[in-house]
């Protein structure tokens, strides 16, 4: 699939964003940040922005960004609408939450609560999100509840990489979160190793035989496309480079997004002098890591469509 | 509303015969030619007269190589449009409303002035039926002809979608598939029709029919000795030995 870089942005940076909420909402339940104002302004401008500029960036690959609004309302059916109703549905107690942080200092009780649904809503904005891919059946790599698992368990990696990466500077670095962040990055690390055996060796029940019907005749080719230069169909869905460069990309991904962090916060905790440079060298790894597995992700993935066309 | 009607009333569709087809692409090229003007119009070309041109097209005609296995090689012309699928993946996956399928004929279209060009329908549709205006900003299809297929300023018989009208070969057959009694279903079941990507499970309404088995007798195929050209002699049997040698 071609990868849109609008949407390489929107699904990471607000990953990051939303795994941001869902830690921000259940560690403030559990009582284990610090109510400092600042603080407060930081990661709330930090998730919310991610959010709200991932959300903004996605509406740039629309051929129509002035009806993006219309998304709304097929919620019944359509995971891309339901994930826009869940995204706007977030900004309610993440707003409330971040308001009476920063305004009114106050975190705890019905606060407390609220912090609870922020990071429940986000949670099932990233499913819903990660959906719409994994709901599409003509997109056999995607076609798997592995991906919504591996869109969650990056999205709190990411999340939690720049979490610590402000804890850090607010001198209240938490062990717990640093080795919380190292679980996560090893059970992400885990599915996503998961999810390439599994393309890789996955049978495709789609081939040219079931595309064209013709299959039990014998063995079928394709002799000529029906025209002579590429079109829609095939410069949408029919990605090359990185499928040419996949097993480097996976290696450069598996690098920056799981073993530099894990060995960059292991000697954080170990040397805590110089925590704040390894945390944000951390968070800008990750970073980098994440935009390269999602490119991948898409760029990886073959459509059925292709079964029609001379590769 | 994009969740599909639970029964269509009728199932209006083609039945493509990949037997007869001859690959002339006429059925493309028609089809461009009355739908630039028609519902979905226009069907934007982008550098037609360039290195590179490329447009939007609801009809394509792909060539196919059988390698029969007595290894005899057969070419197969296959057109493909919108197969107006029963479970739709491209409806359901629309999240403003501007695909739909509709109840009354089961036509699968796309509401232009709804469509926010997101391409998650032809990223669902498992059949590249859809095709983006990248100059309009919308996405476009097939619509079986509907401002043919029902205008009544039209001669009867015209009142067929315009690949199916202009097919030389009649390889295209149009008509409802949801009457198990209508000539089409007829001809679906004499022929074995069958469905494109089961596996999908989209329960397309267009059904193809395959090509029928070729009479391939070795002995047509070997070369034989030519005949005595004049067994009576004469002038041309001298002509004949003479040429002989």
């Amino acid at each position: 699939m071609h990868p849109a870089y609008s949407v390489i942005f929107f699904t990471t940076a607000s990953g990051v964003g939303y795994g941001m909420l869902i830690l921000i909402g259940i560690l403030n339940a559990l009582g284990y940040l610090s109510n400092d104002v600042t603080y407060g302004i930081i990661i709330f401008l930090l998730s919310l922005g991610l959010i709200t500029c991932g959300l903004l960036a996605s509406t740039f690959h629309l051929g129509h960004p002035e009806r993006a609004w219309r998304a709304l309302k097929e919620w019944r059916s359509s995971w891309l609408s339901r994930e826009g109703v869940m995204a706007l549905l977030t900004y309610i107690p993440a707003c409330l939450l971040a308001i009476n942080w920063i305004i009114f200092g106050q975190t705890n009780g019905v606060n407390a609560a609220t912090g609870l649904i922020s990071s429940f809503c986000s949670i099932l904005t990233v499913y819903c999100t990660a959906m719409i891919y994994a709901s599409l059946r003509a997109i056999p790599a995607w076609n798997t509840p592995i991906v919504p698992t591996n869109f969650l368990l990056l999205s709190l990696t990411t999340g939690c990489f720049y979490l610590n990466a402000v804890d850090v500077f607010f001198g209240q670095s938490s062990l717990e979160l640093l080795v919380i962040n190292l679980i996560f990055i090893s059970s992400a690390a885990f599915v996503k190793i998961k999810y390439w055996n599994l393309i890789d060796n996955g049978k495709d029940h789609t081939t040219i035989g079931t595309a064209t019907g013709l299959g039990a005749l014998g063995k079928i080719s394709v002799l000529e496309n029906p025209h002579s230069s590429k079109n829609y169909l095939q410069r949408e869905m029919g990605f090359k480079i990185a499928r040419k460069h996949s097993r480097k990309l996976r290696k450069i991904t598996i690098f920056f997004l799981f073993i530099l962090p894990i060995l960059l916060i292991a000697i954080s905790i170990g040397v805590q002098r110089i925590a704040y440079i390894l945390l944000i060298t951390t968070a800008i790894s990750g970073s980098v890591g994440i935009i390269i597995e999602r490119w991948l992700f898409f760029a990886e993935a073959k459509h059925v469509v292709a079964n029609y066309y001379n590769s | 509303m994009t969740s599909l009607p639970k029964n269509t009333e009728r199932k209006l569709g083609l039945v493509i015969d990949l037997d007869v087809c001859v690959g002339c692409h006429a059925c493309s090229v028609n089809c461009k030619e009355w739908n630039t003007s028609g519902y979905h119009g226009p069907l934007t070309d982008t550098n037609p007269y360039g290195e590179e041109p490329s447009g939007v097209w609801f009809n394509r005609v792909h060539s196919y190589e059988i390698e029969h296995t007595n290894g005899h090689a057969q070419t197969i012309y296959f057109p493909k449009s919108c197969l107006h699928c029963e479970d739709a993946p491209c409806v359901t996956v629309c999240p403003t409303g501007a695909s739909y399928k509709r109840s009354e004929d089961g036509i699968v279209l796309v509401d232009e002035d709804l469509c926010i060009g997101c391409k998650l329908c032809s990223w669902a549709c498992p059949y590249g039926a859809r095709e983006y205006d990248s100059h309009e900003g919308v996405m476009k299809k097939c619509t079986l002809c509907i401002d043919k297929i029902y205008n009544k300023n039209l001669p009867e018989e015209s009142r067929q979608p315009a690949c199916v009208s202009t097919c030389p070969a009649n390889a295209r057959h149009f008509g409802d598939l949801g009457d198990p009694e209508s000539e089409l279903s007829k001809k679906v079941r004499e022929r074995g029709g069958f469905d494109l990507m089961p596996e999908q499970k989209t329960q397309p309404i267009n059904k193809y029919l395959p090509p029928r088995t070729r009479q391939m007798k070795p002995e047509l195929i070997q070369k034989t000795e030519l005949e005595d050209a004049s067994p009576e002699g004469g002038f041309l049997g001298w002509i004949d030995k003479i040429l002989e040698d």
